[in-house]
């Protein structure tokens, strides 16, 4: 039997993009901090653009912690989302296309977040990348790292703690 | 101590992102501060139950620690977040304000301890908390 030809890579890219700019952009608050996602492969680097409604400290001036806090928590929290997404995207059990089209899964909810400030964030856009240490059926434990010029030096890292959403079909 | 008071609340109503929020500092004074969020559409984190978004929750929590700082009566200026930890108790209800009360119950030449909570109309079941360190510094 002739298999199918595959689909040009091109498109299977988009496509998958496409996912990821829906479970961003479905999100309110992610769209007022204008934070925005770039992809290799399932590696996800969160962007965080710069605006003068981002300023805590207009003297020096410095983003807000809290907008930093809030970036490094969006940051953990679709990365988290998406390593469970992005096996299912791949064995082609969910389509890219049913979640650009709205069908959203559930986010997982944070527990706790600890942010350590390491120096002020200047006014200019920022970067963050989130590792999933842990990630068991129920809890998950997320480390993120954010710098701005240079990728060695951090202004902000952090850990949080965070409850996976629960399938209705896996509760027993 | 009222003037400290006043540069204090001075400080935190020019701060850009307090106000993009909504943020208004209902209470400050002896390292002990009070801000309120209104509900906005742009806050929310889960578009299916309309609950805000944690990070908003940590922004107040932020502003309200650091206005707690300045406003302790040996603290002589500014300050900024050394570390922030927030815990979140439960989803705050859709539609309802949130008051954040921040205490700074410990204070040094170069650090401050601060402790926070954050509350919808329904106070007896806080929706977060907070503990951190802050730094102490000599001017704005």
């Amino acid at each position: 039997m002739k298999r199918s030809r595959p689909e040009p890579v091109q498109v299977v890219k988009q496509r998958r993009d496409a996912a990821l700019a829906a479970l961003v952009e479905s999100v309110p608050y992610i769209r007022f901090l204008n934070i925005t996602f770039d992809r290799r492969g399932d590696e996800l680097t969160s962007v965080l653009h710069f605006d003068d409604k981002l300023i805590g400290n207009p003297f020096l001036p410095a983003i807000h912690g809290g907008v930093t806090a809030a970036f490094l928590e969006v940051t953990s929290v679709i990365t988290l989302n998406w390593s469970h997404l992005w096996p299912k995207i791949e064995s082609g059990e969910l389509d890219p296309e049913d979640l650009a089209a709205g069908k959203i899964p559930r986010q997982p909810k944070t527990i706790d977040f600890t942010v350590d400030y390491l120096r002020s964030g200047l006014p200019r856009d920022a970067y963050a990348r989130a590792t999933v240490n842990r990630a068991g059926r129920r809890y998950a434990s997320v480390h993120v790292e954010a710098w701005q010029d240079h990728k060695d030096r951090l202004f902000a890292q952090a850990t949080g703690h965070f409850l996976i959403p629960q399938d209705p079909a896996s509760k027993a | 101590m009222a003037d400290k008071t006043m540069l204090a609340r001075q400080f935190i109503e020019a701060i850009p992102h307090a106000r993009e929020l909504g943020m208004v500092l209902t209470e400050i004074g002896d390292g002990m501060a009070e801000i309120t969020m209104a509900y906005d559409e742009k806050l929310i984190g889960d578009p299916e139950t309309g609950v805000i978004h944690g990070g908003a929750v940590s922004a107040v929590m932020d502003t309200c620690c650091g206005a707690a700082v300045m406003s302790h009566p040996s603290a002589p200026g500014g300050t900024a977040t050394i570390d922030l930890r927030i815990d979140y108790m439960r989803a705050a209800t859709p539609g309802q304000t949130i008051t954040t009360r921040a205490t700074c119950h410990h204070i040094t030449r170069n650090v401050a301890f601060v402790r926070a909570v954050a509350m919808d109309e329904d106070s007896d079941r806080p929706v977060a908390t907070a503990s951190g360190a802050f730094t102490v510094e000599k001017g704005f």
